[in-house]
């Protein structure tokens, strides 16, 4: 579906729209005040950027370096090519340590592969543990948020999930008791897991190791209990040096949900002891989107969230309304970038406010990104051919002052015809909203009287 | 001083008012203003859809017009922004294009940056809501925006602070995204029109009785979706207000 007609369902409750919207404001207005506490946060931006560019430009060497550190720690590294191969590599491992239950911390990662069905026809039951990510997965749904992946379900409804799930008392809407409750269910699923997988925030070169941040310290459970640990990558998260490290966790919670850090940022350096631990680097179209100068910046983000929560279309039409996987502005260039034609409309549902330019804590410059996509789609003829023609025609139209006159004047007698003929179904500017009065003449008359005047 | 007044497409049609203040207002502060009369567009509208081709010549137009000029200057900071930010590759890579490209301004930061005006001879008694249009704000930074972390000022702000009479009154969102667009009003007509109601909403809120902005695109949009709903706003380009427009 397309992503007016998705967001025109999702606008069809006001209501839920705007509870939506606020719910994802007041984390950005969070964000605001965590980050005017860090007098230096424009110069960390800057640095992380550059950090960022610069692994982009040696990811190779890099992730070279992070495999022999990583072995030498006693890590099994894979490389996987493409969503395939990583589920492939995922489902063998498991299989050759006869893992039947697998619980995961978030990532976003093995979302986009869609490892999970992939497993469950394998026979292995999957439990997501981040809370978010257990209730989409119970609602049988995609996240529609990539830090906070069930943003867009009310408590209301999660009692009733919960109730039906777990037996939950009906009714009961506590956050705190429902909290609880998922909790005691999940102790259980990670005690008698056989595997745990984990996402990787951060990878770095120097050190071979992975970091995992987390609020809820599921990844950290998931991790010790079990005795095979397998952590999944996109190639992008690395970085050269430890002390990187420390530029980017200083930005990420603060720009993602407004805390100065994660309540968990775990170290993973190896294997626990009698234990295993896996790493698969995965691409899956990411060495694609490196090939390309003008999306190659898209690949430093560090899925802080922060463009979702300030996108003023993103807290208006939900995460679902853009049917890929990573929503909102940097979904948008994600997959666009990747799909310039199934996924046509995305770069259009943006205004080019460029709120998220501004916020993005590694200066992605997203909105001129999806501006670019633009020309991409068109030149590639995955424009709709109402819009192809009425360019093209604007075209011609706006660089010839003859013609400008001419269809102003066009314009300006179909503006006089009765209110019916103008505000119809066809008139899509005018469903909501009303046309501004017509001037008598316009600035060029005007000027025309002007100058004649003074002569 | 000598500046060419630049009046986009839809406000020679729609609002030929705003732009006879515009001019009227440069001819208060000084300004020696000639307006011509083949000028059409910038070429916005098709370079938004991606339609780069279809831009070149309205984009090249705009060079030929007002080559040879001291300034330019136009009253719609997306406009400008058009002009200054995302002419490359559309028109030639010369000195002479790159600097008149250079010389075109937004009305308020002509005002403020070049004629450095400290006084304005206008008086205006009603609370005001601005609205800080996203590329002139994030594009031609004329006022800092919310997202970053750095020092606080806002161009359109210090103009309307020295017109006599004046309350300007905070949005609770101080810079969001009216949801115009461009062809995206159309397209994405329902996010639009929502995040349109919400802005005015927002100012209405704050107490507003006017909102004032230096873009009339913007203000078209609200303006419209405020008439449809027969509410009691009034929408007006800073322009009308610092010429000292009757109230």
């Amino acid at each position: 579906m397309s992503h007016p007609k998705a967001a025109e369902q999702f606008i069809k409750d006001r209501d839920r729209a705007r509870w939506h919207d606020k719910s994802l404001w007041f984390v950005r207005q969070k964000r605001d005040k965590m980050a005017s506490t860090v007098p230096e946060w424009e110069e960390l931006r800057n640095t992380a950027s550059q950090i960022k560019a610069h692994m982009i430009s040696n990811m190779e060497q890099y992730l070279l370096e992070f495999e022999k550190n990583a072995k030498a720690n006693g890590i099994t590294v894979h490389w996987a090519l493409d969503a395939k191969e990583h589920n492939d590599i995922v489902t063998k491992i498991l299989k050759d340590h006869n893992v039947k239950k697998l619980v995961k911390s978030k990532s976003m990662l093995t979302e986009e592969c869609h490892l999970n069905p992939h497993l469950e026809k394998n026979g292995i039951e999957v439990v997501d543990t981040d809370l978010g990510e257990r209730i989409v997965q119970l609602r049988e749904e995609k996240p529609s948020h990539i830090v906070m992946p069930a943003i867009h379900t009310k408590r209301e409804e999660i009692s009733d999930l919960f109730h039906e799930k777990m037996g939950t008392e009906k009714g009961n809407i506590d956050p705190d008791y429902l909290t609880y409750q998922a909790r005691m269910d999940l102790r259980e699923r990670f005690l008698k897991a056989d595997a745990g997988l984990t996402g990787v925030n951060f990878a770095i070169a120097e050190t071979g190791s992975v970091v995992v941040c987390t609020n809820e310290g599921n990844a950290d459970l998931g991790t010790s209990l079990p005795d095979l640990h397998i952590a999944c990558m996109g190639m992008e998260k690395i970085i050269p040096k430890m002390e990187d490290l420390a530029v980017f966790t200083r930005l990420l919670a603060r720009s993602a949900t407004g805390q100065p850090i994660t309540t968990y940022t775990s170290h993973f350096h190896g294997p626990k002891k009698g234990g295993e631990m896996h790493i698969v680097i995965v691409d899956n179209g990411r060495t694609k989107v490196m090939g390309q100068d003008k999306f190659r910046r898209s690949l430093s983000c560090i899925r802080c969230g922060a463009c979702m929560n300030t996108c003023p279309v993103y807290r208006r039409s939900g995460g679902h309304s853009y049917g890929y996987i990573v929503p909102g502005p940097i979904g948008s260039i994600l997959g666009a970038s990747r799909d310039s034609k199934e996924h046509n409309t995305l770069p259009y549902a943006c205004t080019l406010c460029a709120s998220c330019t501004n916020v993005c804590p590694v200066k992605i410059d997203l909105h001129n990104e999806l501006l670019t996509l633009r020309t991409k789609i068109s030149e590639e003829k995955h424009l709709p051919a109402t819009k192809r023609i009425a360019m093209k025609a604007a075209g011609k139209v706006l660089s010839s002052p003859k013609m400008y006159k001419v269809a102003g004047m066009a314009v300006r007698t179909a503006l006089k015809m009765p209110r019916f003929f103008v505000y119809n179904r066809f008139n899509d500017w005018g469903k909501d909203r009303e046309l501004p009065p017509l001037p008598k003449k316009t600035f060029k008359q005007m000027m025309k009287e002007r100058n004649k005047g003074k002569k | 001083m000598q500046v060419s007044l630049f009046i986009p497409c839809y406000m020679d049609q729609l609002y030929p008012d705003v732009a006879m203040a515009t001019l009227t207002l440069l001819e208060k502060h000084g300004c020696e203003v000639t307006y011509p009369m083949n000028q059409t567009c910038c070429g916005q509208p098709m370079a938004n859809t991606g339609c780069s081709a279809d831009t070149k010549a309205t984009a090249k137009h705009f060079i030929e017009v007002f080559k040879g000029s001291d300034y330019v200057v136009c009253p719609s900071g997306s406009c400008v922004s058009m002009v200054r930010e995302h002419y490359d590759g559309l028109v030639p890579d010369s000195d002479e294009v790159n600097s008149l490209r250079s010389k075109t301004y937004e009305l308020c930061e002509f005002l403020v940056d070049v004629l450095k005006v400290d006084k304005i001879d206008a008086e205006f008694n009603h609370k005001v809501g601005l609205h800080q249009s996203c590329h002139g704000l994030r594009e031609l930074r004329l006022g800092s925006c919310s997202e970053q972390i750095v020092e606080k000022y806002s161009k359109a702000e210090t103009l309307l602070r020295m017109v006599k009479g004046i309350e300007l009154v905070k949005p609770e969102r101080p810079d969001e995204c009216c949801g115009f667009g461009g062809t995206f009003a159309v397209a994405e007509k329902d996010v639009s029109c929502l995040m349109g109601e919400d802005r005015i909403n927002d100012h209405e809120n704050a107490g507003a009785e006017v909102i004032v902005g230096y873009d009339s695109s913007c203000l078209m949009h609200m303006g419209g979706i405020s008439n449809r709903q027969k509410r009691n706003l009034k929408f007006m380009h800073i322009a009308e207000i610092l010429n000292g427009a009757a109230t």
